[in-house]
């Protein structure tokens, strides 16, 4: 194994030796929201002609659980490393910081994609849901998971303590994720908080991801990913840059 | 021949502390050297910089000529440190403590010298147990493996006796001699003078930052006519005291 493939079988280790928390508990959470929200807004309108509100919900809820856990990893990784000291273990070693960027991402994602299918797949055996364009999901899926390890890497970079990084759970990753248009169509928000949603980059991943189950999205799912995209490239090299110049690491 | 370790002008100030200042030193290779000084004289803070985990404020650190900043990879390869702070990842077991670091530096196949660093560090019973588990001792030793696991041919220890048994600060000893013997150039620093006396053959003394001799033990302790070295140590420490008045 090199360096860089050490790291990323470290953190997968990392997530699955605690995986009643890490892959266990987000399953619950997100299923809990699933029956609730379904159930509640079963006999309201369908927001899009022909399609169940569940299946509606479906996608966004998987997408907010992909989203919740992939920045959960590389953050909470991070950060717990650096208040217990051992962070310095990979500080002294040969890795670079692209090395060193993948390595948390990539086991970001993963963790993010294993609970965001074990989310679906379950979600299915109680509601019925189209899969319409498959590529489109795993488009999204992986770009969405990677921006969301990328962003935690920042933010594991950036938080010295613990309620730092609660911080950026509670203002920063909840409120996107939650207004990302997991539980509406974006032509059910007053025009003002329309708008607002379109500088959300967790909202072009919600709709394009659903795009890709129900064939019908606020925005051309082309669109999205070109935003998500270039967002996931700008993230990256900022990230990188900051590791690069050893930015509250390597003081 | 190229010495092990070259510092070079280097300076290091966080805040209003000047951590040190304008150092200059060289480790031969194969030298057994002791970093030695009072609590907060710049040891630390001077090896933090020549492991690339701090960046100097000027100056430049090399580790076998390679510049720690610029050619951090091969530097890193071959420097092993112990850190002063009882570090761990309470994620894992020794073992696998030991395979990770040994993983990241690319040597996936290095169960024989992991099973031998045990051996040697007396963790062998302790392979499977998790780091949380073990003493504070214990966790030092871990610390000297994970320092070792890469073979490096630069050894830096940062008072790795501190919180361990007699025993065991006596077979540690044997170990990183042997290491010495075989090739390796060890950088130490300790609090325990009677170790740098039993082991070192030239120690640098720092105080506030700053090099206050740079000798071998017998020109210090025949330059300030000492039977022991503590009262080289002692006369030292207070010298720079008056200086400190006039600077
Ligand atoms: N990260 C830091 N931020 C601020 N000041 C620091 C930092 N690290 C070290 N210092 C200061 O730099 C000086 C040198 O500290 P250093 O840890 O290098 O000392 P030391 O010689 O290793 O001491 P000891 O024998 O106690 O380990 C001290 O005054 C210390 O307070
Ligand atoms: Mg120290």
């Amino acid at each position: 194994m090199t360096g860089f493939q050490t790291l990323l079988y470290k953190e997968v280790l990392r997530f699955w030796k605690v995986s009643l928390q890490t892959l266990l508990a987000p399953l619950v959470s997100t299923l809990l929201y699933l029956l609730v929200f379904s159930h509640v807004m079963a006999g309201h309108t369908d927001i899009y002609p022909s399609i169940t509100y569940a299946a509606f919900l479906v996608p966004g809820l998987v997408m907010m659980s992909m989203l919740q856990n992939a920045f959960a990893n590389s953050s909470s990784s991070l950060v717990q490393s650096r208040v217990t000291g051992n962070l310095v273990f990979l500080l002294l070693t040969p890795l670079t910081p692209a090395e060193i960027f993948l390595g948390y991402v990539l086991a970001s994602m993963l963790r993010g994609l294993l609970v965001g299918s074990v989310v679906c797949l379950t979600a299915l055996s109680f509601f019925s849901l189209p899969f319409r364009e498959p590529l489109w999901v795993a488009g999204f899926a992986l770009l969405a998971t990677f921006m969301s390890g990328a962003l935690g890497v920042l933010a594991g970079l950036w938080a010295e303590k613990f309620d730092q990084m609660a911080a950026w759970q509670n203002f920063v990753i909840l409120p996107l994720t939650f207004l990302s248009g997991a539980f509406y169509s974006l032509h059910s928000l007053p025009p003002v908080w329309a708008v607002v949603s379109r500088f959300n980059p967790f909202f072009y991943m919600t709709d394009g991801f659903r795009y890709g189950f129900l064939g019908h999205s606020d925005v051309p799912p082309l669109e999205s990913l070109t935003i998500v995209a270039v967002t996931c490239l700008a993230l990256s090299w900022g990230t990188m840059a900051l590791l690069r110049c050893g930015w509250r690491l390597r003081t | 021949m190229s010495p092990a370790i070259r510092i070079q002008g280097v300076d290091k100030r966080f805040g209003s502390v000047h951590a040190v200042r304008s150092m200059d030193l060289e480790v031969n290779e194969g030298e057994f050297f002791a970093l030695l000084g009072p609590n907060g004289a710049g040891k630390t803070t001077l090896i933090n910089l020549l492991a690339g985990l701090s960046r100097p404020d000027a100056g430049h650190l090399f580790v076998q000529e390679f510049d720690v900043v610029r050619q951090y990879r091969e530097a890193r390869r071959r420097l092993g440190v112990v850190p002063q702070e009882l570090v761990f990842d309470p994620f894992f077991t020794v073992r696998e403590t030991l395979e990770i670091q040994s993983g990241y530096f690319g040597l996936p196949r290095n169960d024989d010298w992991i099973d031998e660093l045990l051996m040697h560090l007396q963790l062998s019973d302790k392979a499977g147990t998790n780091m949380r588990a073990l003493s504070g001792g214990m966790k030092r030793r871990v610390l000297v493996a994970q320092a070792l696991v890469h073979r490096p041919p630069v050894i830096v220890l940062d008072e790795p006796t501190a919180g361990v048994d007699v025993e065991l600060r006596q077979s540690l000893w044997k170990f990183i001699q042997k290491l010495n013997r075989e090739g390796h150039t060890i950088l130490l620093t300790t609090h325990y003078l009677e170790e740098v006396e039993a082991l070192c053959e030239r120690v640098a003394i720092l105080k506030q930052g700053r090099l206050m001799a740079l000798d071998t033990l017998k020109n210090l302790m025949s330059a300030h006519r000492a039977h022991r070295f503590e009262d080289v140590f002692i006369a030292l420490m207070h010298n720079a005291g008056e200086q400190d008045v006039v600077a």
